[in-house]
């Protein structure tokens, strides 16, 4: 053999060929089928809105990692998903301006200050949305009606049934032809990637089902007590940003629980505050402050959730 | 029970068991596991460490230019935990130094040139018939003969038989799990000299008082399940038990799991919970000391990766350097990027090619850069793999975390010191980050922090 120097480094000498990038494309792709429903509904609105939003991503992520002089993560696609998810919660009409001051209020504020991918505490995307909504109310809420896009401004659903009592048809709510954010339009589209996401074991379907399942179980309580003045479990389930959230927000791996147990914890959290702001809060959408809720309640979580050692028991926290 | 699963294995389905947590590894033991295993000439010298076994290293009792032979003990054990040497060809001394050690560092080495008469030592015959054997004489051959978990560990095996009076040992089991990729030495041992590994099996659990014992096996090796399982009926007593094939499913507290349903305690050993745990070629070099009387000086040795011409199981003399096994299975091609001796997820990465087989080297393995894990480390995304897997039930990114704070207290409340060093957590990382390898230092840090207080 020719003398040549070998490699000498510690076991395990193999890993897993997935990697943060995989991982973070493989969220990519499954948004695609929203995507395209939402490009579908909005037309010519969503591909400006998404395009400025996930641009905006990635350059704000370079620019403020290269004035930290740090290396660069902006293009292992976590930066796109802040920008593609934080435009799909967004009004289809909103001035291009807004939305992207959202983006850096997300990557930067939402995500950089507390040192990048791994750090932030609470999900990005929902951050820069919830800035959006204290800045700009007015325009953070006036919605178009799909196919139909520079005239009537119809209300949400959800909007429709707190102010109105009138509730839009499952079947419209399902395949999305409602006014509403881009991507919260279309369940059938967020199915499809989620269902993706799920196989590929990259979301915990804990969290989707807990979350969901406690709105389900929750409406249907009151439902049942009285059908007159609360909508049924299955509208809940489909209106506003739930199935959005919960597959591809309450999912995320940084601003979400560690542990199995502390996933549920989680889930069920964010149901019970959703429910609580959709029956007697001020806000008719509720799934961003449930979820951001709960999102700062994670470190707690982490700290006293713990799995089961093997072979005793586990007197200590994190 | 341990979780069941339904895995087919051949014709129709069989229960496999299996642990909590753990890996699905691409075993890639297709390139060796049909090849027969394949005899190596004996070296023309041989490298010996003193310290070939967990413990004290043994002490030379021959003199440079001395003449040996075949299985003539070269090495005393020294102090309680440790084991005697043999000579594994016949020859003159020619040094004792330090030489480079497969475990790492250099350490105290015999070195011995054959002078091809392949005299054997007068002392090695046959040991007698099982049945007329006691457990102690059993016992006091497998020490005499230095022989010592063959698996890896290369814990000696006598220790291991010899429990305090109070743990009643009453379960046996033989490991053959094999739960690393890419090695395949204890699979061809079971296939091709099952007779002598049952025979060794009988004698262990002779030894220890054990009237059944249990084999475990991962259901990707299902002739050797076959061949088992048509054990004849005087073998009743032997159970075989079909695992799942999951990596670490050969760690032994995975195994006592998966087939007794028994957990051993935190800070505890198999023995407290009655159980000892012994691998094939553990249990086949029991039985070539109890019947030729031939002490451990060889071994099957797994050569395999993409990095070596005729990947093949070897059997070994001893203190032949890993350069000459490699010469023997074609030598290695372009693009080699690690040598490793052990399986990928716990073998030692090797600096130079001169350093011999020892009686825990259960694999060279020649990796190049496809095969090997080349990453960064990133910060942690939390993506809750490394805990769901941890097969200790451990919270390896913390541990990553404050270990690489240094800050060793919280980790020993984490609990590093019962990690098993699996690799799981390093191994499905996507971030990339050196979590087994932090615990380790942890581990280091903690036990020479408690030895301090001691003091
Ligand atoms: S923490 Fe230890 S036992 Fe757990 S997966 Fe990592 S190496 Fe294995
Ligand atoms: S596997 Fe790696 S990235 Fe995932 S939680 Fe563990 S340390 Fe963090």
């Amino acid at each position: 053999m020719s003398e040549k120097y070998l490699l000498v480094s510690a076991a395990p000498h193999i890993r897993t060929p997935e990697d943060i990038p995989k991982i973070m494309y493989a969220v990519l792709i499954a948004l695609i089928p929203v995507v395209i429903a939402s490009v579908y509904f909005f037309s010519l609105l969503a591909v400006k809105l998404i395009v400025v939003c996930i641009i905006t991503a990635v350059f704000s992520e370079y620019i403020f990692q290269k004035l930290r002089k740090k290396n660069t993560t902006a293009l292992d696609g976590s930066a796109m998903i802040t920008g593609l998810l934080l435009a799909l919660t967004l009004p289809p009409n909103l001035p291009l301006w807004a939305a992207a001051l959202g983006v850096v209020f997300a990557i930067v504020l939402g995500k950089q200050i507390f040192g990048g991918l791994g750090y932030n505490i609470f999900n990005p995307a929902l951050l820069g949305r919830a800035f959006l909504m204290a800045a700009f109310p007015a325009l953070m809420t006036s919605w178009t009606l799909p196919f139909n896009l520079d005239a009537v401004t119809g209300a949400t659903p959800l909007a429709q049934m707190k102010f109105a009592q009138s509730l839009v048809a499952h079947q419209a709510l399902f395949l999305g032809n409602i006014s509403g954010s881009l991507g919260e339009t279309s369940a059938l589209a967020i199915l499809i990637g989620a269902v993706f996401l799920l196989l590929k074991k990259i979301i915990d379907w804990r969290i989707p089902a807990g979350f969901m399942g406690t709105v389900v179980l929750l409406s249907g309580a009151f439902w049942l007590i009285n059908p007159e003045k609360f909508a049924d479990p299955l509208w809940h389930l489909l209106a506003g940003g739930l199935i959005l959230g919960a597959f591809f927000m309450a999912t995320d791996m940084v601003s979400s629980p560690v542990t199995r147990k502390g996933k549920w914890i989680f889930a069920v959290g964010c149901g019970v505050i959703l429910m609580l702001i959709r029956f007697w809060g001020g806000l008719p959408e509720g799934v961003m402050y449930s979820i951001l809720l709960m999102n700062a309640l994670v470190p707690l979580i982490d700290r006293f959730v713990l799995p089961v050692r093997f072979g005793g028991k586990r007197k200590n926290s994190v | 029970m341990g979780r069941i699963n339904a895995t087919p294995t051949g014709k129709g389905y069989t229960l496999a068991k299996t642990f909590q947590g753990g890996v699905h590894l691409a075993d890639h033991k297709e390139q060796t596991a049909s090849q027969p295993i394949k005899k190596a000439p004996d070296p023309q010298r041989v490298i010996i460490p003193l310290s070939q076994h967990v413990g004290s290293p043994a002490s030379a009792n021959v003199l440079v230019g001395d003449s040996v032979k075949i299985g003539q003990k070269i090495g005393q054990a020294q102090g309680f935990i440790s084991c005697p040497i043999h000579s594994s060809i016949a020859g003159k001394v020619v040094s004792i130094q330090s030489s480079p050690h497969p475990a790492g560092a250099s350490s105290l080495a015999i070195i011995i040139e054959n002078d091809g008469t392949n005299a054997l030592d007068e002392g090695i015959k046959p040991k007698g018939d099982l049945s007329i054997l006691s457990a102690d004489e059993i016992k006091a051959i497998v020490k005499e003969a230095g022989i010592v978990g063959m698996g890896g560990a290369a814990f000696p095996t006598h220790i291991k038989l010899s429990p305090p009076l109070k743990n009643k040992i009453d379960a046996f089991i033989l490991n053959c799990a094999e739960c690393e990729p890419y090695l395949t030495c204890d699979y061809r041992l079971l296939l091709e000299r099952t007779d002598e590994v049952i025979y060794g099996m009988r004698a262990l659990m002779k030894a220890l008082g054990v009237k059944k014992g249990c084999i475990g096996i991962e259901d990707n090796k299902p002739e050797a399940i076959k061949l088992l399982k048509a054990l004849p009926e005087k073998d009743k007593d032997i159970e075989v038990v079909v695992l799942k094939t999951k990596y670490p499913q050969g760690a032994e507290k995975q195994l006592i799991k998966a087939i007794l349903n028994r957990e051993v305690p935190l800070g505890k050993l198999p023995l407290h919970i009655g159980v000892v745990v012994n691998n094939v070629g553990t249990a086949y070099a029991t039985a070539c000391a109890l019947k030729q009387g031939l002490p451990l000086i060889k071994r099957i040795v797994t050569v395999a990766g993409s990095g070596v011409a005729h990947p093949q199981n070897l059997e070994v003399k001893l203190g032949t350097t890993f350069a000459e096994v490699i010469q023997e299975c074609g030598g290695s091609n372009e693009g080699v990027e690690k040598v490793i001796m052990g399986g990928p997820m716990m073998g030692i990465a090797q600096a130079t090619l001169d350093v011999p087989v020892i009686k825990g080297t259960s694999g060279i393995l020649l990796l190049n850069k496809d095969e090997l894990a080349l990453e960064e480390a990133n910060p942690c995304i939390k993506c809750g793999r490394c805990v769901d897997n941890c097969p200790m039930g451990h919270l390896p990114l913390y541990l990553g975390t404050y270990g690489e704070r240094e800050i060793w207290e919280k980790c020993a409340e984490l609990g590093a010191l019962d990690c098993v060093e699996c690799g799981s957590c390093t191994y499905l990382c996507p971030a990339g980050r050196p979590l087994v390898q932090i615990i380790k230092l942890a581990k280091q840090k903690i036990i020479a922090e408690q030895k301090k207080k001691k003091k």
